[in-house]
Order: C-alpha cells, then sequence, then structure tokens
C-alpha cells in the first residue's frame, strides 16, 4: 500500500480537527476536534511504523508503543478537560469559548488630555459620596 | 523540487517499489481509500454540524472508521483499543460532558464562533502545505503488507512489555494523577459554587 | 603702608563692608549703620592720601598677575594717575555723602541693609574700574555696577515702574556693553595686552590696526554706561529708584564710568577721527535733546535725570574734541552739585510730599520748610546753570574753551568740524540748561497756593550732607581750576574770555527768558487746581517718594508729564512740550523699531513650537496610540482568535523553512 494514502488522510483528517477547534464555539467540541486532530498523529504513528517495521526491520515498534500512549493520554485528557468544562459552565453557566474572555484588553481607557480634568472631578465625586 | 530529500529518513532506504502505480490500486489500498473518504467526511460532519449531539455521533463514525484503517494497516491490537478506549468511553464522556452542560438538542445557530472564516483560511492554508509535502515526500514509498502482521497482540505484548515497560509504568502514574485531578477539579468547582454564588453569579454575567 | 597698599585698599574695603552688610545685615541690625558708612569714608580718607601721594606726578603702575589665562595675559593691574587719583576722591566722597544721608533718608526702610551693602558693592566696583590698569578688571567693575544699578532701582520693586525701569536699565546698558566686550577684545588683540599702559603704549606706536571699529565698538558700552544718546533712555526711568541711588548712579558711579573709560583710553579714539566726529554728534544730540526734554518734565527727579544726560554730553563734547582734562574737571564739578541736587531733591519730596512740579507750584511757603534744602539747591542750580562763580562756571567753560580751541583748527587730535559741533551744542545747552534750572526752581519754591504740610524737621544726617556738598558746588571750580592742570595732561582750563562771555550771557537769557514766561504764566495755578500728590506724610522720606512716583501715573496719567497750564515750559517749548516730556518719544520708537519686531518673532516663535514643532510631537505620540488603540483591539480575549493567528504563522513559518530548505 502506498504509504501517501495514510499520510494524505492524516493530514486532512488533522486539518479538519485543527478547523473544528478555531472555529468550533462550544468547548466540548473543540475537544471532540482535539481528538481528531490526536487520532490523525496516530494514524500517522501506525501507518509509518508498520512502513518501518518493513522496510527497516526495525522491531522496537515506536509508533505502536506511543500509539498506545497516546490514546491512554488523550483519555485522560479527555477526562481533564472535561472537568474543566464543567467547572467553567458551573462557574459562568456558559460553555462557549469566545465568551471566555477575561484576558480581554478593556475599553479604551481615556488619555492623558482627559484624564487632567477628569481625575480629580472623579475623586471629588467620591469624596462626597 | 525534491521534498524527499528534504524530508530523508535515515534507515529508510528508497525502496524500489515505482512499479506500484496510483492507477492500478490493490485491494487492501480501495478499501483503505473508502474507508478513508467516509472517516473524513465523518470528520468533516463533526465539526461543521450544527447539531451538537450529533457531532458526537458522527465522531463514533471517525473514530470507527481509523480503527478500520489500523486494522488495514495490520495493527489490529491498536484498533481494538481504538475501538475500546475512544469508541467506548471517550465519546461517551463526551456525551455526558454534553448533557452535564446542558448543550441543546437540536439545530444550534450558533455553534460556531465569529472566528469560523479566519479558521477555515488556517485549516486550508495547513492542509494543502501539509498535503503538499507529504505527498511529494512520500509518493514513491510502499508499504509491504504481506508477511506477518506488524500489530498483532502478540508482537504488541513483546515490544511493549520487552521495550516500553518503563513509560508504560509512567503511564500509569499519569492516568492516575489525572483520575485525582479532575475529580479534584470537579469537587472544587462544586464547593465553590456553593459557597460563593454571588460572586460566581456576578462574574457569569460579565 | 606704600601708596599701592593703600589704593588696593580702596576698593577693598567698601567691597568688604558690603559683604558683611549683607552676612550680618539680618542677624545684627545695629551694625548695619556703621558697616554702610564707615567702609566708604575710610576709602575716602585712603584715596585722598593715595591722591596726595600721587600728587599729579608720575602714574603709579602695580600689577601681578594671578594665573596664566591663554594668549592675551589678564593682570591685577593699577593705574593711577591724576585722573584716576582725583575721580577716586570724588566717588569716594559722593558715596559717603550718600550713605550718611540714606540713613536719614532711608531709616524706616525694612530692606535698608541689603540696600547699604549694595551702595557699598556699587562705590567698590565704580573704585576698581577707576584704579583698575587692566581692562578686564576694568570690565569686572563695570559689569557689578550694572548689577547693582538693576538692584538698587529696583528697591521698590513692589511698584511696576520700578520693576520695569531696573529691568530697562540692565538691559539697554548690556545691549551697550556687548558691543564693548566685543571692542575690549580687539584692543586687546590688536595691542597684545590688556593692560592700559600697553594698550596707550600700542596706540602711540601705530600698533592698533582697526581703530575706528574698535572705537565705535567701545562708545556703545560708554553710552549705554552713561547715558548718551541713542542709549540714554534708561537714565530718566531709573528715577524710580530711591533718590540717593539717584545721587550715587548719576554723580560719581556708573554714568561716570563711561566718560572716565573715554578720558583713560582716549589716545584710542583720538586714532579715528571717525569716531570722534561720532562722539562729537552724539555729545551734541545728547546735550540738546536732553535740555528740551528736562525742560518740559513734571517729575523734579526726572528733570534732573535729563540735566545729567546733558552734563555728561558736554563730558563727551570735551572728550570729542580730545581735551580729557576739561571732561573730568566737569566729571569733578559735576559729581558735587548733581550729588546735592538730588539729595536735595529727596528732601524737597518728602517735605511736599510729592516729585509733581506741578502740585509744588500750588504749594506755598515750601522753601520755609526746608531752608537747608532751599538754600543748597539754589547754590547746586547756579552751578548747574553755571553762572560764576560757582564750580560749574569753571567746568563747563573749560569743555566750551577747549571745543573752542579746536574750532580754530590748531589741534591734530580732533576735527574741526567736531569742536564745532561741540560749541555750537554747548551754547544752545548752555541756554537751555538756565532755562530749566530756573524753572525747577520757581515751580518749586516760588509755589503760590495752599501753605505747604509741616513734617517737621527734616534728619540732621540729610541736611547736613547737603551742607557738605554745597561747599565744593560753590567753590570747588574756582579753586581748583589753576591747579588741576597739573594733575591732569597740563592743558590750561582757564575760562576764555569769548566762551565765557557767550556761555553766561546766554545762560543769563535762558533764565530770564523762564523768568518771564512763569511771571505770566503763573497767575493760572490759582485757576486751574491740579491734583496735588498724596502720601503719608508722616513715613520716613523713601516711603514718601515711593508713594509718589507710584501715583503721579494715576494722577496726571503720564509719569513724566503733568498738563499744567501754569507751567512756564507751555510758553517756551510750545507744541514740542509734549514730545519733550516723553522723551521725543524716543521709547516709542524702540519700541516700535525693536521691542514689537521681536515680540513678534517671539509670537512667531511660539507659533512655531506650539502648532508646528508640538504637532510633529504630538503627532509622534498619536501614531503610536493610534498602534496601540489597533493592537488593542487585537487583544479580544478569544482564544480561537489567538490560537488561529499563531497557527497561521506557524504555518507561514513551516513553509518558508520548507522553501529556503529545498531551496527554492
Amino acid at each position: 500500500m502506498h504509504l501517501a494514502y495514510p499520510a494524505v488522510l492524516s493530514a486532512l483528517l488533522f486539518c479538519t480537527g485543527l478547523y473544528g477547534v478555531l472555529a468550533r464555539r462550544n468547548a466540548i467540541l473543540v475537544l471532540m476536534s482535539v481528538e481528531l486532530m490526536l487520532n490523525a498523529v496516530n494514524l500517522n504513528l501506525v501507518a509509518f511504523d508498520v512502513w518501518l517495521s518493513r522496510a527497516a526491520e526495525e522491531t522496537l515498534h515506536s509508533g505502536q508503543a506511543l500509539t498506545l500512549f497516546t490514546i491512554a493520554i488523550a483519555a485522560a485528557e479527555i477526562g481533564i478537560g472535561l472537568a474543566i468544562v464543567l467547572a467553567v459552565h458551573r462557574n459562568r453557566g456558559t460553555s462557549d469559548i469566545d465568551k471566555l474572555r477575561d484576558t480581554a484588553e478593556g475599553p479604551e481607557p481615556e488619555g492623558p488630555d482627559a484624564e487632567g480634568p477628569g481625575t480629580p472631578a472623579a475623586e471629588k465625586a467620591e469624596a462626597s459620596a | 523540487m525534491n521534498l524527499a530529500a528534504a524530508v530523508h529518513l535515515a534507515s529508510a532506504p528508497p525502496v524500489p517499489h515505482a512499479q506500484h502505480g496510483f492507477l492500478s490500486p490493490t485491494g487492501v489500498e480501495i478499501a483503505f481509500l473508502l474507508v478513508g473518504l467516509v472517516t473524513l467526511g465523518a470528520a468533516l460532519v463533526t465539526v461543521t454540524t450544527r447539531q451538537l449531539v450529533h457531532a458526537a455521533l458522527w465522531l463514533v463514525v471517525a473514530l470507527g472508521g481509523l480503527a478500520v484503517e489500523y486494522l488495514l494497516l495490520t495493527a489490529e491490537f491498536i484498533a481494538w483499543v481504538q475501538v475500546l478506549i475512544y469508541v467506548g468511553s471517550v465519546v461517551v464522556l463526551l456525551l455526558f460532558g454534553l448533557m452535564l452542560t446542558k448543550a441543546p438538542i437540536g439545530r444550534s445557530p450558533d455553534a460556531d464562533s465569529g472566528n469560523r472564516w479566519a479558521a477555515l483560511a488556517v485549516a486550508v492554508a495547513a492542509a494543502v502545505a501539509l498535503v503538499w509535502v507529504v505527498v511529494d515526500a512520500f509518493r514513491t514509498t510502499w508499504i509491504d503488507l504481506d508477511g506477518p502482521a506488524a500489530g498483532t497482540t502478540e508482537v504488541t505484548g513483546t515490544f511493549l512489555f520487552r521495550h516500553w515497560v518503563l513509560p508504560f509504568e509512567a503511564l500509569s502514574v499519569l492516568l492516575l494523577a489525572a483520575l485525582v485531578g479532575a475529580i479534584v477539579l470537579s469537587r472544587k468547582a462544586r464547593a465553590d459554587a456553593d459557597t460563593t454564588p454571588a460572586v460566581h453569579g456576578k462574574e457569569g454575567a460579565r | 603702608m606704600t601708596t599701592t597698599t593703600l589704593a588696593v585698599l580702596v576698593p577693598l574695603l567698601p567691597f568688604l563692608g558690603a559683604a558683611a552688610g549683607l552676612l550680618l545685615g539680618r542677624t545684627e541690625p545695629r551694625f548695619v549703620r556703621p558697616l554702610a558708612v564707615l567702609p566708604p569714608l575710610a576709602s575716602l580718607v585712603l584715596a585722598a592720601l593715595v591722591a596726595a601721594r600721587q600728587g599729579g606726578g608720575p602714574a603709579i603702575d602695580a600689577h601681578t598677575e594671578l594665573t596664566p589665562t591663554g594668549s592675551v595675559p589678564i593682570e591685577l593691574a593699577l593705574h593711577i594717575d591724576g585722573f584716576a587719583a582725583l575721580v577716586a576722591v570724588l566717588v569716594a566722597f559722593v558715596a559717603t555723602c550718600v550713605q550718611i544721608y540714606s540713613t536719614g533718608y532711608l531709616r524706616e526702610d525694612p530692606r535698608y541693609p541689603s540696600y547699604a551693602a549694595l551702595v557699598s558693592l556699587f562705590t567698590s566696583a565704580m573704585l576698581l574700574v577707576v584704579y583698575s590698569g587692566d581692562l578686564i578688571v576694568l570690565l569686572v567693575g563695570w559689569e557689578v555696577m550694572g548689577i547693582c544699578s538693576y538692584f538698587l532701582v529696583g528697591h521698590y520693586w513692589e511698584t511696576p515702574e520700578a520693576r520695569a525701569a531696573s529691568l530697562k536699565a540692565f538691559l539697554v546698558t548690556k545691549l551697550g556693553d556687548v558691543p564693548f566686550l566685543i571692542g575690549l577684545f580687539a584692543l586687546a588683540t590688536d595691542a597684545g595686552s590688556f593692560r592700559i599702559t600697553r594698550v596707550l603704549g600700542a596706540v602711540a606706536s601705530g600698533g592698533i590696526d582697526h581703530p575706528t571699529l574698535i572705537a565705535l565698538l567701545l562708545l556703545a558700552g560708554v553710552a549705554g554706561k552713561s547715558a548718551q544718546f541713542p542709549l540714554h533712555t534708561w537714565l530718566p526711568d531709573a528715577m524710580a529708584g530711591p533718590t540717593p541711588v539717584s545721587a550715587l548712579i548719576h554723580a560719581a558711579t556708573m554714568v561716570a564710568a563711561g566718560v572716565y573709560f573715554i578720558a583713560r583710553l582716549l589716545p584710542v579714539f583720538e586714532a579715528s577721527q571717525a569716531a570722534m566726529t561720532v562722539l562729537a554728534v552724539m555729545a551734541a544730540v545728547t546735550m540738546a535733546g536732553s535740555g528740551l526734554a528736562a525742560l518740559a518734565q513734571d517729575d523734579i527727579k526726572r528733570v534732573l535725570a535729563y540735566s545729567t544726560i546733558g552734563q555728561l554730553g558736554y563730558m563727551t563734547g570735551a572728550l570729542a574734541v580730545g581735551d580729557r582734562g576739561a571732561a573730568v574737571f566737569h566729571l569733578l564739578s559735576h559729581g558735587a552739585f548733581k550729588a546735592l541736587l538730588f539729595l536735595a531733591a529727596g528732601v524737597i519730596i518728602h517735605a511736599a510730599g510729592t516729585n509733581s512740579l506741578a502740585a509744588m507750584s500750588r504749594m506755598h511757603g515750601l522753601r520755609d520748610r526746608i531752608p537747608d534744602a532751599y538754600w543748597t539747591m539754589t547754590v547746586a542750580l547756579l552751578a548747574l546753570a553755571a553762572i560764576p562763580p560757582f564750580s560749574g562756571f569753571f567746568s563747563k567753560e573749560s569743555v566750551l574753551g577747549a571745543a573752542e580751541h579746536v574750532t580754530t583748527g590748531h589741534t591734530e587730535h580732533a576735527p574741526g568740524a567736531a569742536g564745532w559741533i561741540v560749541l555750537v551744542a554747548g551754547l544752545l545747552t548752555a541756554l537751555l540748561t538756565a532755562a530749566y534750572a530756573t524753572r525747577l526752581w520757581l515751580l518749586a519754591f516760588r509755589g503760590r497756593g495752599t501753605e505747604a504740610p509741616d513734617h517737621g524737621r527734616q534728619p540732621l544726617t540729610m541736611t547736613v550732607v547737603l551742607w557738605v556738598l554745597a561747599v565744593p558746588s560753590l567753590a570747588f571750580g574756582g579753586l581748583a581750576y589753576r591747579s588741576l592742570p597739573g594733575w591732569f595732561d597740563g592743558r590750561d582750563l582757564t575760562p576764555t574770555l569769548l566762551t565765557s562771555i557767550l556761555g553766561t550771557g546766554l545762560a543769563l537769557v535762558g533764565g530770564l527768558l523762564t523768568y518771564g514766561a512763569w511771571q505770566r504764566t503763573t497767575a493760572l495755578a490759582a485757576r486751574t487746581p491740579l491734583g496735588a500728590v498724596a502720601a503719608h506724610p508722616e513715613g520716613d522720606a523713601g516711603l514718601v517718594e515711593a508713594e509718589a512716583i507710584a501715583t503721579h501715573q494715576p494722577a496726571y496719567g503720564d509719569i513724566a508729564y503733568a498738563p499744567d497750564p501754569a507751567d512756564p515750559a507751555r510758553l517756551l517749548l510750545g507744541p514740542l512740550r509734549r514730545p519733550a516730556a516723553a522723551g521725543f518719544h524716543l521709547d516709542a520708537v524702540y519700541a516700535a523699531l525693536f521691542v514689537r519686531p521681536v515680540q513678534a518673532g517671539a509670537s512667531l516663535v511660539r507659533f512655531l513650537d506650539r502648532e508646528v514643532v508640538d504637532t510633529y510631537v504630538r503627532a509622534a505620540a498619536a501614531a503610536p496610540r493610534l498602534l496601540g488603540a489597533a493592537v488593542r483591539r487585537a487583544q479580544t480575549g478569544n482564544v480561537q482568535t489567538y490560537v488561529s493567528a499563531l497557527l497561521a504563522g506557524t504555518v507561514v513559518l513551516a513553509v518558508a523553512v520548507l522553501l529556503v530548505a529545498t531551496g527554492a
């Protein structure tokens, strides 16, 4: 079998998962897309391992071993990820990624020109309050 | 331009299988291609569908298709592990997650964020680059699938417990840590939600 | 002690007195008056000793070089000839009188300690100028006087007039000092030394390459310091200072420095005929113009200020005809009677409570209130008007005689034209001088109207000084004109018959004309009451004067002019009176020529700075701000956007690396 088939399939699956990660709004869908990307890598690993085990008489089978490890780690990842998503959902009432914008830059602060007269007035208002 | 030279694999001498053309596929290749198309289609539907639960179900199809691909590549143990863990547990976990986050059943119009077109551009660019590189590098490489299978359970057990024991054990520790972490995350969040609802309500409203 | 040591002590003592006064003034007020009076007194004694030892003999020269100072050495040098010895005596004498007078005049002034110290410093600087044998050391004294005049003229700095006057005095004299400095450097470069003796030696051997240029540059500084046209405008305004300061500036220091400087370096000026002619024209314009202006002033001190300018014109005129003996002779006698005039005017202002002649002319019996000032002022005015046998007559006639001598073409020092210019202007000024002296006397002492207010007797320190000064005003000229040539260049200072008759006759004519005009106008005084300037009569003289100056402008609408129909100047000057009072609007001309262009340039620069340069600055700030705003907009907080950008960059980089690696 041509190695190109699994390799191209892997690349396309990876990019599909990439699109999902970047485009999906729901965090769980993003996790699904991450799974797709991981599986694309797994396919790559397996295909190359099979090829090398024949072509280079490689007996270590590192590709398959890494695939197994990846699957295990992916399982752990999905567990932790879902726990985080659930925590966020409980705290924020949403699991939409683009609503979690705590790191966003706030509205543009007043320039130095407007700050001079504005600040004392604000302080005065605070003091009187 | 010859990317094969660039992406040179040290232990892989060029195998003289140039007689295997792309226009005369073997049966395995045909099967691989068909299953691969199904897998890719399912994956595409997974990342584009507006019904969240359907996305999880299409993911099952895609992951199952991958398991079949593993089988076709003679890696049978991996294929069963794939079916067991991904299709059996991960997707179930995801479905639970959807359920617990009160994901809407049916079409949700806002499944995709405003970042969609940038994401599409990036993904297409990455796909073009990757496919181009991969095809250019491996268009003549041939996997010889004849002979003993490369990934039977016996072979897998042999290399796993002969060469990879220590990472395997380390992985078990990692899994344990992940288990504990998941539990801690879930419980702590609940405790927070109980004690300081006002703060969270305010933050949630933001 | 050697004569050199004595001579060094003469400028040093007032300097130490000033330093001690400034240090102790606040903490030990009882030392202030001794510290103010004693150093100038000691200087006077020492200067008299130096003069006696020098005795008109050969000049005493001493010098020491403190440190090498480059190509042209600067030395601490003394050069004491007859001129220096006598002028130093005059300076110390007038300074002592002024210090004594000030103890009474400013006895309640809270700033008296610093005032007295500055007067001492002023005196010290002038003595340094007089004795110095090195041009740079002379320049040090010259500039110290400039800064002292700034502080002293601005003594009443609470009033805007004083502030403006002090600034004007400082800036105008500095305007002359810049070319002066350049001229000094040029002179020293040509002569190879700053020592006056070597400079004069170089002049005598024809070693000066650019005499005209140097002389004209130096002349600018002299015109500024000695208040000659066209840089005289600071002097009338400097009347905003206390009267003793005016006496000091006008009689002995500051304005005398310029004349004295030319007298010292007269050979340098004589080397250039053009410079001598310029000097003569300058002197003539100064004399005639100041005489007309003095006739129109209402402020008694401004009359005296313009008369100072005119008398300085006589001195520069004498220098223009190459007779420095006559110039310094007039400097000495003028120093005495002008100090007396100012100090007496201070008493008058104190007694009358006003500095306005128009107000005084409506006061009856002012002379009975202050008989000392009345008599001494009469003496001084007669000396000013050059009536024989007062000292002013002899010195002025020596100037006119020198000019007449030049007109006959007997001398190679000065051009004949300069002689004619000085002679004609001098005679005209004699007439004007007598006229304004008479007017001052008549308006101040022969007023009719309400009784002059009685403020009690003037302090003894003030009146005694007047009498002390009256002696030289009366007798110095007559006693000295025979012996002075021995101290000076040896040229005869005896009045010639022709100029004496002409000068005295013109002076009498001027006096009589003024008297006649006054007879006709004085009746109007009763009919047109003019706001007499009120002041705190019980305050000390300094306070009264400050208030009088401050209220003159609100009362009359002008600092120098009063619209008084009873003024004889109205008849004498006719339509010229108003412009003459304003100094022929020279200030306005300067404002139009220099001040307004400079202000326009300043506003242009300000506009350029604010609107053009700052625009770049603001733009330079705005561009990063806009960029920052754009970048901030990118910070959406959406992790997916970030990752998209990250991965896009990764793809681009990966493709680039591939292309580079494959050599595409």
